[in-house]
């Protein structure tokens, strides 16, 4: 494959006006299929999630899964879309062996929800741009099955010699987020488009409808890019550039794909319309196939499933118990904790926005919890290559191991031990600390032999203490610290010392 | 929507080619032939309906039947792979694809 010229960014956005459309496919976290009632865990065995309706065995019936079509309604709502009255499903129609139904079930003409929007804070080099995401429509279909090329040279799809295919993730439910143009970015279109997946992962997160990790798939974004020399010319022809799964990955593309289709343009070229793959390794695009027409994928009525007219009372009862829009949420509590941008962003950035809230709302300190969150817990979580949401520690735990450290029962080091143990499920905290043993030590007798024995061992720390040099201390505190197994309480133990010497510590 | 009441022998053999059927030079001008008829015959039915009439779908009318989202599993690999033509391992095996483009 020959690699593309392609020309500065600041160069192509000089002569061209960059116009996107973003298409966002979520994989819904239902415990079975869009149209079948199989398993959908990630992971599992070849082939060993599934059944004749999703291997498009004959005679095989499809059924709606209704928390998938709730779960539609509610990213519909979320992204301020109008809910279809009355809507079918389609059969897209297609030979590859990724569905062996040879077409998908989709939806074409009447999509669940359309006509929305999403306000997008996006951070660019000029500070924060607020931009309107105009949502053309979300709609309900099912993911295809995946193949692993096998032979030929490249290892991917052209030149390999067969395929192998498993067909567990065929028919997990999928919603189709597609934007409307997005005009006006100008040089922030690689931020912009970044900015608003990020922002739509958050809203689906928060409604808790998809595990959106996109290096699994379970959130995945193509890139509909073209130019135009000016915004008041016509839409140019547009490249898609299909599965792009990362945040950085979604800025890089566009970036690429801008000056890639600029050089073609300088050069008196013309874009071709189609789909191009993305390599995250050299961040660079790569011809796929030409694009069919819809028509080609001749939709009509799914005849096996019947029409989808949601009960507008329920639609309503959904609408009312959407939860607080992230973004809202965000502002109000960074208000609320007295939080800067930077902070904040670490918050959500470790993914753990909510399990402080939830910290707090169990009686936690908000500054104590974020240390803990995005401190030890994130770090003990990365290091395990885990969501820190599966640690097995829950706030209310924190929050007990706060309240010990506050009624002097536990010092900053016992608590992570304790942590350590209710991680391993030794039990809750209380379980930790009576089966390790875990308390500080008290009792001041034996604190007094440790330093007694500590000054022995250091005999020049006195003279410095009493010479002003209070910071000397530091290495008393950690003798007895060491001696009694972190078990002592390092304040107490300098207490003790500077009230042996007779001196009155510095603040 | 209106059907046109005849289809080129270009479309019969666009359409094949969707369908990925081979179809021969006399065969093509046979099928256009067909679907000629049947595409007319269509035509007319859809005269009776009046504009205000939707094309029919679905003619039971039910809406939103739907299944409580209760997972369940089926088949094995083992069952799943029983009638593939070829499969390697736990996976269906098939000839290679995009040969065509």
């Amino acid at each position: 494959m020959t690699a593309d010229a392609v020309i500065p960014f600041d160069d192509a956005i000089a002569a061209f006006d960059p116009v996107m459309g973003l298409e966002v496919h979520v994989e819904l976290s239902t415990a079975s299929k869009m149209f079948c009632s199989c398993p959908t865990e990630f992971g599992a065995e070849p082939n060993s999630q599934v059944c004749p309706v999703c291997l498009g065995l004959p005679g095989a019936l499809p059924a709606v899964n209704a928390a998938a079509i709730e779960a539609a309604i509610r990213i519909g709502l979320a992204l301020n879309c109008s809910v279809a009255e009355w809507c079918r499903f389609a059969r897209k129609n297609y030979f590859y062996p990724d569905m062996p139904k040879n077409f998908q079930t989709s939806q074409y003409d009447e999509p669940i929800c359309f006509d929305g929007y999403l306000d997008v804070d996006v951070p660019t080099a000029d500070g924060i741009k607020k931009v309107r995401i105009e949502i053309e429509r979300a709609h309900m279909e099912e993911d295809t099955g995946k193949a692993l090329h096998v032979g030929g040279s490249t290892g991917r799809i052209h030149g390999a010699d067969f395929s192998l295919v498993d067909y567990n993730r065929a028919g997990i439910p999928l919603i189709e987020i597609v934007t409307r143009p997005i005009e006006g970015a100008e040089q922030f279109a690689p931020e912009v488009a970044r900015a608003y997946v990020a922002a739509l992962r958050e809203i689906l997160r928060s409604l808790d409808v998809s595990d959106v990790r996109m290096e699994q798939g379970s959130l995945r974004c193509d890139v509909n890019l073209s130019l135009r020399r000016t915004p008041a010319d016509p839409l140019g022809t547009r490249s898609e550039t299909k599965n792009v799964n990362s945040l950085r990955s979604v800025e890089r593309a566009v970036r690429y794909e801008i000056g890639r289709q600029a050089a073609l343009l300088q050069a008196g070229g013309k874009v071709v319309q189609e789909t191009r793959h993305w390599h995250e390794d050299t961040g660079v695009t790569t011809s796929g196939r030409s694009k069919e027409g819809a028509e080609d994928y001749r939709y009509f009525p799914e005849p096996d499933l019947l029409p989808i007219a949601p009960d507008p009372a329920w639609v309503e009862e959904l609408r009312a118990t959407l939860p607080e829009n992230p973004a809202v949420r965000r502002a109000r509590l960074a208000t609320e904790w007295g939080l800067t941008d930077f902070e904040m962003d670490s918050l959500i950035n470790a993914g753990a926005l909510d399990l402080v809230i939830a910290t707090v709302a169990a009686g936690g300190d908000q500054a104590r919890a974020r240390k803990w969150w995005t401190g030890e817990l994130t770090r003990i979580a990365n290091d395990r290559g885990v969501d820190v949401h599966d640690l097995g520690v829950t706030p209310e735990h924190v929050v007990r191991i706060e309240t010990l450290i506050s009624e002097g029962a536990l010092n900053d080091k016992l608590a992570r031990q304790v942590i350590e143990g209710v991680i391993a499920g030794e039990g809750d905290p209380d379980a930790v600390v009576a089966s390790r043993g875990l308390a500080v030590v008290s009792d001041d007798g034996p604190l007094l032999a440790a330093i007694d024995e500590a000054l022995a061992a250091n005999p020049d720390v006195i003279e410095k203490i009493m010479g002003g040099k209070q910071q000397a201390a530091g290495v008393i505190v950690g003798a007895v610290m060491k001696a009694t197994r972190g078990q002592a309480d390092a304040a107490r133990v300098r207490a003790l010392l500077f009230d042996k010497l007779g001196v009155v510590e510095e603040a | 929507m209106g059907f046109m009441p005849t289809i080129s022998r270009d479309e019969v053999a666009h359409l094949a080619r969707l369908a990925r059927l081979d179809l021969r030079e006399d065969e093509l001008d046979h099928y256009a032939e067909q679907l000629d008829i049947i595409l007319a015959s269509v035509a007319r039915v859809a005269e009776v309906a009046a504009a205000d009439v939707p094309a029919t779908s679905h003619p039971i009318p039910l809406t939103n039947v739907m299944r409580a989202d209760v997972a369940r599993v089926w088949l094995t690999a083992e069952e799943a792979l029983s009638g593939a033509p070829a499969s390697d391992g736990r996976r269906f095996r098939v000839p290679r694809i995009l040969d065509e483009e």
